[in-house]
């Protein structure tokens, strides 16, 4: 990697920036798409279309007081909205963005991810036991419970993955989908692994951790003013960083579609910024699913959440990685 | 430079989490502590250029092992020890003292009797921490210690499932 040092630093700052204007558009987005699935107007009272809606709650939420319950551990409850937006920015380090542009080029880049994925629950589980009441530590139990059952199966998906193309280098996974993207090659891998990142990012129907019919409001429910804010931002950036990942992995990250034939022609900014659009485009498709399968499906019971992790995605994924282990295997001898 | 420097900051930090979990009172204090030992202990991977290994360290240690720990402690609500009020603080210069001496003691008899382990450079190739040549290793040269990790392995998961299982009355 030949990119100077400050050129990354940049691209980490604008990056950041996108995450945090993408998390409050999202935000828009859903309240749009939820009035739209429910047949109802949404937000369209402040600013045109109600756009400015979003920057509208950010400042209102700066504004509110800031409430630490007495009884919390202060240093704690204070660290876990923080530990949340900090782990999940990190992870957008490891996305390519377009051929040679990422910040953060290391060879095992697909474990750094799945570590990065497997420390997430910490934010969660010390929000729920820091704040010192019931509904927070049952939120964050019942955060931790799911982290660890989906984990596996997530590892084993993105495992076929690696297995196929030969490597961890998250660019050499990209490059490899030249031809035909992972999804077309390994559809079970990539069903099962936007399966269990829903359940990672603790969306609708795996919103156990918030459910806010029987916890109030879960792990979060002691917080307030911007600490809430923050939760509520990780929340939006993860859920957009597990589409950028889903892409990455499966939907050919940020090649274009058929673009071995034409892209000789190109400049090489257009080529870069064409693969950005790219990029941000197919997640962007992704996170409009996580949106309407939100208000689409129903939450899950604890038990059918327990039931569907072990006994079904568990060993279909062990399935699928051997499978595809045999056929790599046999392909080898030929 | 810099990676002997990286190294005594993340030692350092390494040591104090693994005393503050010793002396924390309360379980989930001890588990974070813990939890901050093993991160520093990834970073000393890393100083090494064993970035796999760093990589693995975090994602079952951190990612796994202590979320089921904390998971576990939460479940049960293990309440903190009593925090103890008079420490003699002379115990603690004491004890510290007695451990510099202890050091010093074995460090001399260690180096006049050749038991001293031999010097290892600090500096390796970025090739030795590598996914492929880890991998080479484990399944060649260390296949059958591998293998029979892996069924022990088994058979403990299967034993802890047996033994947690209830027995339905008939």
């Amino acid at each position: 990697m030949t990119t100077s040092l400050p050129l990354i630093a940049l691209i980490g700052f604008g990056l950041i920036n996108f995450f945090l204007i993408s998390a409050s558009l999202l935000v828009y987005a859903e309240r749009k798409v939820s009035a739209f699935i429910h047949n109802r107007e949404g937000p369209n009272r402040v600013g045109p279309l109600g756009l400015l809606q979003p920057f509208a709650d950010v400042l209102k939420l700066i504004f509110k007081e800031d409430i630490t319950p007495k009884v919390a551990n202060p240093f704690i409850h204070s660290l876990a909205p923080w530990l949340m937006v900090v782990i999940a920015m990190t992870t957008t380090a490891l996305i390519p963005l377009a051929e040679g542009v990422v910040i953060a080029d290391v060879q095992v880049g697909a474990l750094v991810l799945l570590a990065l994925t497997s420390i997430t629950v910490y934010g969660v589980t010390l929000a729920g036991w820091s704040s010192n009441s019931k509904y927070s530590l049952l939120g964050g139990l019942r955060s931790s419970a799911q982290m660890i059952s989906y984990e596996l199966s997530m590892g084993l998906a993105l495992g076929s993955v690696i297995l196929m193309t030969g490597s961890l280098h998250i660019p050499t996974i990209v490059e490899d989908q030249m031809l035909v993207w992972n999804v077309f090659r390994n559809p079970i891998g990539a069903i099962l692994f936007i399966v269990t990142a829903f359940a990672e990012t603790n969306r609708a129907p795996f919103d156990l951790p918030e459910a806010e019919q029987e916890l109030v409001g879960g792990y979060h429910t002691e917080y307030s003013g911007m600490k809430f804010g923050m939760f509520f931002l990780a929340e939006y950036v993860n859920l957009f960083i597990a589409s950028f990942v889903i892409v990455t992995f499966f939907f050919g990250g940020y090649l274009l579609p058929f673009q071995s034939f034409f892209a000789g022609g190109f400049p090489g900014w257009l080529l870069v910024a064409l693969q950005m659009g790219a990029l941000v485009l197919k997640s962007a498709v992704f996170a409009f699913i996580f949106i309407w399968v939100r208000w689409t499906l129903p939450r899950f019971k604890y038990s059918q959440l327990m039931n569907l992790g072990w006994k079904y995605l568990l060993p279909i994924s062990l399935a699928n990685i051997v499978i595809i282990a045999l056929i790599m295997a046999v392909a080898g001898l030929f | 430079m810099t990676p002997q420097f990286l190294f005594f900051c993340l030692a350092i930090v390494a040591i104090t989490a693994a005393l503050g979990m010793l002396i924390a009172r309360s379980p989930v204090s001890s588990a974070l502590w813990l939890i901050l030992n093993l991160f520093c202990v990834a970073g000393l991977y890393l100083t090494m250029n064993a970035q796999f290994l760093a990589v693995v360290q975090v994602l079952v240690y951190a990612g796994a092992i202590m979320v089921l720990f904390l998971f576990v402690i939460m479940l049960l609500n293990v309440a903190a020890l009593p925090s103890v009020r008079d420490i003699d603080w002379r115990l603690g210069v004491g004890f510290v003292l007695g451990v510099a001496l202890l050091a010093q003691l074995s460090y001399a008899i260690a180096s006049s009797t050749d038991l001293m382990p031999a010097e290892v450079s600090l500096e390796s190739t970025v090739a030795t921490g590598s996914v492929e040549v880890v991998a080479k290793e484990l399944f060649t040269r260390f296949a059958m210690p591998l293998e029979m990790i892996g069924v022990l392995l088994l058979a403990a998961t299967i034993g802890a499932v047996l033994l947690a299982r209830r027995v339905s009355p008939k």
